[in-house]
């Protein structure tokens, strides 16, 4: 199954992930701030998640990992 | 040692370093050392090693700092202006640890000032470079075969203490032409295999190496410092050389080192048929001061001249090491004049040494 | 699709970054490049002064830090002593195309071996945004106060351009990392410096428009719609040169 992790202390909650999924199913949280003091993104809805790792590819700071993709 | 053969003191230099392993040559043409580029460009090739001429006396320095962080031994060369260019090379080598040799062939200054020899450039060199807290070695021969036995010993030390260390010569010394002899010893190639420090490639068989200066840490900053000073002071004990002529018994001993310790000796020599208690001492490392040589060599002397062609600066160092404990006077020509032996015995009879 | 997970090379510091700066994304795709071709261990990187002054501590392969401007001098002196390495550059634009122009034009006229990934985000970020050689006719930053004018502070650079006109450049290229799809272009092109110097083919620079939320005052979101509107106009995407200096070795 496909799942997006995001890296919670990595996270600068800069937000280009949740533009860049095609599923609009990537957010900023706005309950609980990292190390840094920042509000982090999190994947909304797994059962529709891809895997096609666009987030994770935009991601400035490497915090996504992408895995479950169809081989 | 092989046959003696005539050269000039740059081309001797320039031969010593290629036996001394150096495997890469970073330079700028500038008068009055651009021999030591020329004779490189022609040998390099022939024995493996890589002569490039850059585009300004920075890139070449910072050319060096690259080959140096990989763990190859490599010089540079240049004289006064130059070496302000290099300058901040210079600071970032020392920053970073790691050993290189850098020439100096002095020449007058300030500004773009003149091609004949000087020595003006004693603060500039001793005193540090570029900014920052740190220390170069320095060597300063008097003849061509020191020429040659100087950069050997400036790349030995280079790598035993991981600092720069700077031959400084003259114009004079440059261009002058003696016999010199070079060990016969097959040239090998400086390789890394001794600096696992060198960033040249983990192999994937070691953590990644980083050569750097950089320490946003003040105490960290501070703790680097410190350390390097730990080896600075190792240098200052073990290091220093000179040499010292008829000062035993000498009223007057006259310092002076390069070239112009020769013209010195030339006076002193002239001063004992005289019958003046006449002496010479020069310095051979200049960083570090010969600081207890210094004070044997004018126990007796109840007066010191330093000569220079500068309008004096190894002087301040002269007071310092004997803590003006005898009077020190000075003698220089600058600009490029050279001074006459027949000066420098003026001044030692002026001084009193007729009594 | 296989699973997304952060190379190799890249170590697990976290970056220094401001939220939404692009240089991120780029030092990934370094790093990637460095695993797909297993040359992590032949590697050398040179950092510059700059905000990607502390990436020696973001990649696993040996790296140097060079004074401003230098780092192509520097990588050269690393190529020349070690031709068989591979050696990059990291350089900003202040880095590259000012106080450093000297330096990279003519390790570009040498066709030194490097590869030199270039960081154009039209201003200078670590000092807190000056005006850059890039930055834009116009283009407000702290000392164009009243927006870049042209009479007074001249043109911007155009280095790709410059660069494409020397016989030693192998690869001058110009990409971006707006969004995925010029994510895998400027990895395509990272890759193909690369391979010309893992082929002494001669230098390559592969430019990267980039952005800097911090420093132009919007959130990254709109920074990347600023860099599509206003940079890709001025400095077009696009193959400036490509064409390798020698033949391949041995071939």
């Amino acid at each position: 199954m496909a799942k997006m992790e995001v890296e919670f202390d990595r996270c600068k909650g800069c937000g280009l992930c949740v533009t860049a999924c095609p599923k609009k199913i990537v957010e900023i949280q706005q309950e609980k701030l990292n190390k840094k003091g920042y509000y982090t993104a999190h994947c909304i809805d797994d059962d529709a998640c891809i895997a096609c790792a666009m987030c994770a590819m935009m991601c400035p700071d490497c915090a996504i990992t992408v895995t479950g993709g169809k081989k | 040692m092989a046959e003696k053969s005539l050269m000039k003191g740059n081309e001797a230099l320039a031969e010593a370093a290629l036996r001394a392993g150096c495997k890469c040559f970073f330079g700028y043409p500038i008068t009055p050392q651009t021999e030591i580029a020329a004779y490189l460009s022609k040998r390099m090739p022939k024995v493996g090693g890589v002569f490039l001429q850059a585009e300004s006396e920075v890139a070449a320095i910072n050319m060096v700092y690259g080959c140096a962080g990989s763990g190859i031994r490599c010089m540079t060369s240049s004289s006064s202006p130059g070496i302000s260019l290099k300058s901040e090379g210079i600071s970032y080598i020392a920053g970073a640890d790691l050993p290189c040799v850098i020439i100096d062939v002095m020449r007058g200054g300030p500004g773009l000032g003149g091609i004949q020899p000087s020595q003006a450039d004693y603060y500039q060199i001793t005193k540090g470079v570029g900014h920052g807290d740190y220390h170069i070695i320095v060597l300063a021969p008097s003849t061509v075969q020191e020429m040659a036995d100087c950069v050997t010993k400036a790349f030995d030390l280079a790598d035993k203490y991981r600092m720069p260390a700077v031959v400084l010569a003259d114009g004079l010394l440059g261009q002058m032409m003696e016999p010199v002899a070079f060990d016969d010893a097959e040239i090998v190639m400086s390789d890394a295999s001794k600096k696992p420090w060198a960033a040249n490639g983990h192999k994937n068989s070691r953590k990644h190496n980083i050569i750097n200066s950089l320490y946003l840490q003040a105490p960290e900053l501070e703790r680097t410092i410190r350390e390097r000073y730990e080896r600075y002071a190792e240098i200052e004990k073990t290091e220093t050389q000179a040499v010292a002529d008829y000062c035993d018994d000498a009223d007057i001993v006259v310092v002076a080192y390069g070239s112009t310790a020769r013209l010195a000796k030339s006076a002193v020599d002239e001063a004992r048929k005289l019958g003046i208690k006449a002496g010479a001492f020069r310095p051979v490392t200049l960083y570090p001061f010969p600081v207890n040589e210094l004070n044997a060599a004018v126990k007796n002397a109840k007066k010191v001249l330093v000569v220079e062609m500068s309008m004096g600066q190894m002087i301040d160092d002269v007071k310092l090491a004997i803590n003006c404990s005898r009077p020190v006077e000075f003698f220089g020509r600058t600009g490029g004049v050279i001074p006459a032996p027949a000066e420098i015995l003026e001044k030692i009879k002026e001084m009193g040494g007729n009594d | 699709m296989p699973d997304f997970k952060r190379p190799h090379a890249l170590t697990d510091v976290y970056l220094h970054y401001c939220p939404g700066c692009t240089h991120g994304i780029v030092h990934r795709l370094v790093a990637e490049v460095i695993d797909e071709m297993d040359i992590e261990g032949d590697t050398i990187g040179v950092c510059p002064v700059g905000c990607s002054v502390m990436a020696y501590d973001y990649f696993n392969c040996d790296m140097m830090e060079a004074s401003h401007g230098r780092a192509p001098a520097v990588a050269t002196g690393v190529k020349r002593a070690n031709p068989d390495k591979f050696v990059f550059t990291y350089q900003g634009d202040g880095d590259l195309a000012a106080i450093g122009t000297a330096e990279t034009v003519h390790a570009a006229t040498r066709g030194e071996n490097i590869t030199v990934i270039f960081i154009n985000n039209t201003t200078y970020g670590m000092t807190g945004g000056q005006m850059a050689p890039t930055t834009l006719p116009g283009q407000i930053t702290q000392t164009t106060p009243y927006g870049r004018n042209t009479d007074i502070e001249g043109f911007p650079v155009k280095m790709c351009e410059m660069l494409s006109q020397l016989d030693g450049v192998a690869l001058a290229e110009r990409v971006t990392v707006i969004d995925p799809a010029n994510i895998r272009k400027a990895k395509a092109a990272i890759r193909k410096g690369f391979e010309y110097q893992k082929n002494k083919q001669g230098f390559s620079i592969i430019e990267v428009l980039s952005t800097c939320p911090t420093n132009w005052g919007l959130t990254p979101v709109k920074a990347i719609e600023r860099l599509k509107n206003d940079m890709i106009p001025y400095y077009p995407l696009g193959v400036y040169k490509d064409a390798p200096v020698r033949n391949k070795e041995g071939a």
